[in-house]
């Protein structure tokens, strides 16, 4: 990035330094990636709201319910324990934090701080921009993650998926997951008022979504409606995806309609996916030009 | 027959000395005009102060000329470039100082500006620009740590960077002690000896005395004065004032250009006797400005 030390002192001492080119959008972008990296770990908010919490409330739900002993839906079938009819609806979390409720906050602060619109006011590309938060919450993500499985792995001995298929699904779902939450956080990101409010807007919807979706509830225990509204939402695909990926094939049996269905997974979670897309274009104004 | 077309004027080849050229500048909010015909005119090389009351227009001219707002009607050329479809390239020309701002700043001082310096083709160094605005010894501390003053400095030296040829500076040193202002001036003053090109909208008269070499005031969205700033106002408003308590106890102040002859004419009128709380005054920027915009604001009312 450092220009060649002949040409800024010799040849063009007293001449218009001969006209350099900008690095590219994506080169940018990448370079973005640690910085918003960076700024992640930095913030304790970031930390611990999005961060840890799905780690965090996997361990205190396998304390607190673990003494009702494993869990068994066809009598004879397999059983797991407390902890692992829980894992994935953290994984599940996981993506969402780090996609929609990060996002949102973050956005939303810069907005209101004066960040944007000093961005704007620079020669750096939304697309450099966008490359940089979307690296951003994939690579924190993954390491959410990786924090995740290892803690229930190492902690709460928690038997991880063995089969290749297993992996496939998580491969496929996570991605796609955690860009529709990413998006959706860009859009979610304009309706706070002010950076100060961000969080109060943001988390209790979040909090709601995940005690709706099967997050820290067992889908199958919530009324009937409660898991109706929830199927609209994208997270009670995310974590019936996960659940499908983590749990026995005989755990089937507590989902709605008693089969995984990856197919509607895969569809609902495409869907929303276009719909972040189009509602953060919509949304977003990199420039105010006009208010 | 032809149909009579207006001759647009041409902003694709302005003159190669103008870094900005503005004509007949608007911009309205619904039925509220906030910039009512602006012309502006700011040679390459040179710093222009915009001076006004807070709502007169003059931010919301800054912002149009930095591509943040549009402009209801006008013609405005930055660099050559309408700011309406000013590029990547065209930004990376530009530093933009904002009035002040309350970012959430984790990143290092250093960090936030070897990033900001990729974003720009010949970047200055990145060491440089920290010693320039006197942050060494903050290098690597946090931007939201900082004091008020200092975060300033984070936001000048942002705006420097990228080497610009124009520099926008609106309010720049909010929140500087006096030592920090001295040296701000000297970092502008650095600025401008390497050929930079300075837009500064202050409050403060002294530094736009300090540093301008011409300055316009806006006043409910029009210029009512702009020149040089050693000759804003006119030679009326710049005739020095004698003021003087009489031996009857009356207050008194009178213009004149020759106030060494007045005094001594004083002096002679009272046997030899020292005039009471004699002062004479060469009017300031500020009482300058200050009268221009009483005396516009007077003009308003009356035809009102």
């Amino acid at each position: 990035m450092t220009t060649p030390e002949v040409i800024r002192g010799s040849r063009a001492a007293a001449r218009r330094v001969p006209p350099a080119r900008r690095r590219s959008i994506i080169a940018v972008g990448f370079s973005r990636i640690i910085y918003e990296i960076l700024g992640y770990f930095r913030s304790p908010d970031t930390v611990f709201f999005t961060f840890l919490f799905p780690i965090i409330m996997l361990g205190v739900l396998t304390a607190a319910f673990s003494s009702a002993g494993n869990v068994n839906p066809v009598p004879g079938g397999p059983s797991v324990s407390v902890g692992a009819t829980y894992l994935p609806g953290m994984v599940a979390a996981g993506m969402l934090l780090s996609g929609m409720q990060g996002l949102a906050i973050e956005i939303a602060m810069e907005k209101s701080g004066g960040t944007l619109k000093r961005l704007g006011g620079s020669p750096l590309s939304p697309v450099s921009y966008f490359i940089g938060k979307f690296g951003c919450v994939f690579v924190t993500g993954l390491i959410q993650l990786t924090a995740l499985l290892l803690f229930a792995w190492a902690v709460l001995r928690i038997d991880l998926p063995t089969s290749p298929e297993a992996w496939l699904t998580i491969a496929w779902m996570f991605p796609l997951g955690i860009a529709c939450a990413a998006f959706l956080g860009i859009a979610l990101s304009s309706v706070p008022r002010s950076g100060k409010s961000a969080t109060a807007v943001v988390i209790p919807v979040m909090l709601l979504l995940q005690f709706f979706s099967g997050v820290y509830l067992q889908f199958h225990v919530l009324p009937t409606w409660m898991q109706n509204v929830s199927s609209i939402f994208p997270l009670k695909w995310m974590a019936q995806g996960m659940r499908a990926a983590f749990l026995p094939d005989g755990f089937k049996v507590m989902e709605q309609g008693e089969v995984w269905n990856l197919g509607w997974v895969a569809v609902w979670l495409a869907v929303w996916l276009v719909g972040g897309i189009i509602l953060s274009r919509l949304t977003f104004r990199w420039l105010r030009r006009d208010t | 027959m032809t149909p009579e077309v207006p001759m647009p004027t041409t902003l694709t080849n302005p003159d190669a000395d103008t870094a900005v050229r503005v004509r007949g500048l608007v911009k309205t909010y619904g039925n509220t005009t906030v910039v009512n015909g602006i012309d502006i005119d700011i040679a390459r090389g040179e710093t222009f102060a915009l001076l006004g009351p807070n709502g007169a227009g003059k931010s919301t001219t800054v912002e149009i000329l930095e591509g943040f707002r549009h402009r209801t009607a006008g013609e405005v050329s930055v660099l050559g470039t309408d700011p309406v479809h000013g590029g990547l390239d065209w930004k990376a020309r530009l530093g933009i100082v904002l009035q002040s701002s309350n970012e959430i700043a984790s990143h290092t001082v250093r960090e936030q500006l070897r990033y900001t310096a990729q974003l720009y083709p010949n970047p200055r160094r990145v060491e440089d620009v920290i010693a320039a605005v006197g942050l060494q010894s903050k290098a690597t501390s946090r931007v939201a740590k900082l004091s008020g003053g200092q975060r300033r400095r984070v936001d000048v030296a942002l705006s420097i960077i990228g080497r610009p040829e124009l520099l926008f500076l609106d309010e720049p040193t909010t929140g500087f002690d006096p030592e920090a202002r001295q040296e701000f001036w000297q970092l502008i003053r650095d600025l401008k000896d390497e050929g930079t090109t300075i837009l500064l909208t202050t409050h403060y008269l002294d530094e736009a005395a300090q540093l301008g070499d011409r300055a316009a005031i806006i006043l409910d969205g029009r210029i009512i004065d702009a020149g040089k700033i050693t000759e804003l106002g006119g030679p009326e408003a710049r005739t020095p004032v004698v003021r003087w308590i009489d031996p009857d106890g009356v207050e008194r102040e009178q213009r004149t250009l020759q106030p060494a002859a007045l005094v001594a004419s004083l002096v002679a009128e009272g046997g030899g006797a020292e005039p009471n709380r004699l002062e004479v005054i060469q009017p300031s920027l500020e009482d300058i400005y200050l009268a221009l915009v009483r005396q516009t604001k007077g003009d308003l009312n009356d035809n009102a």
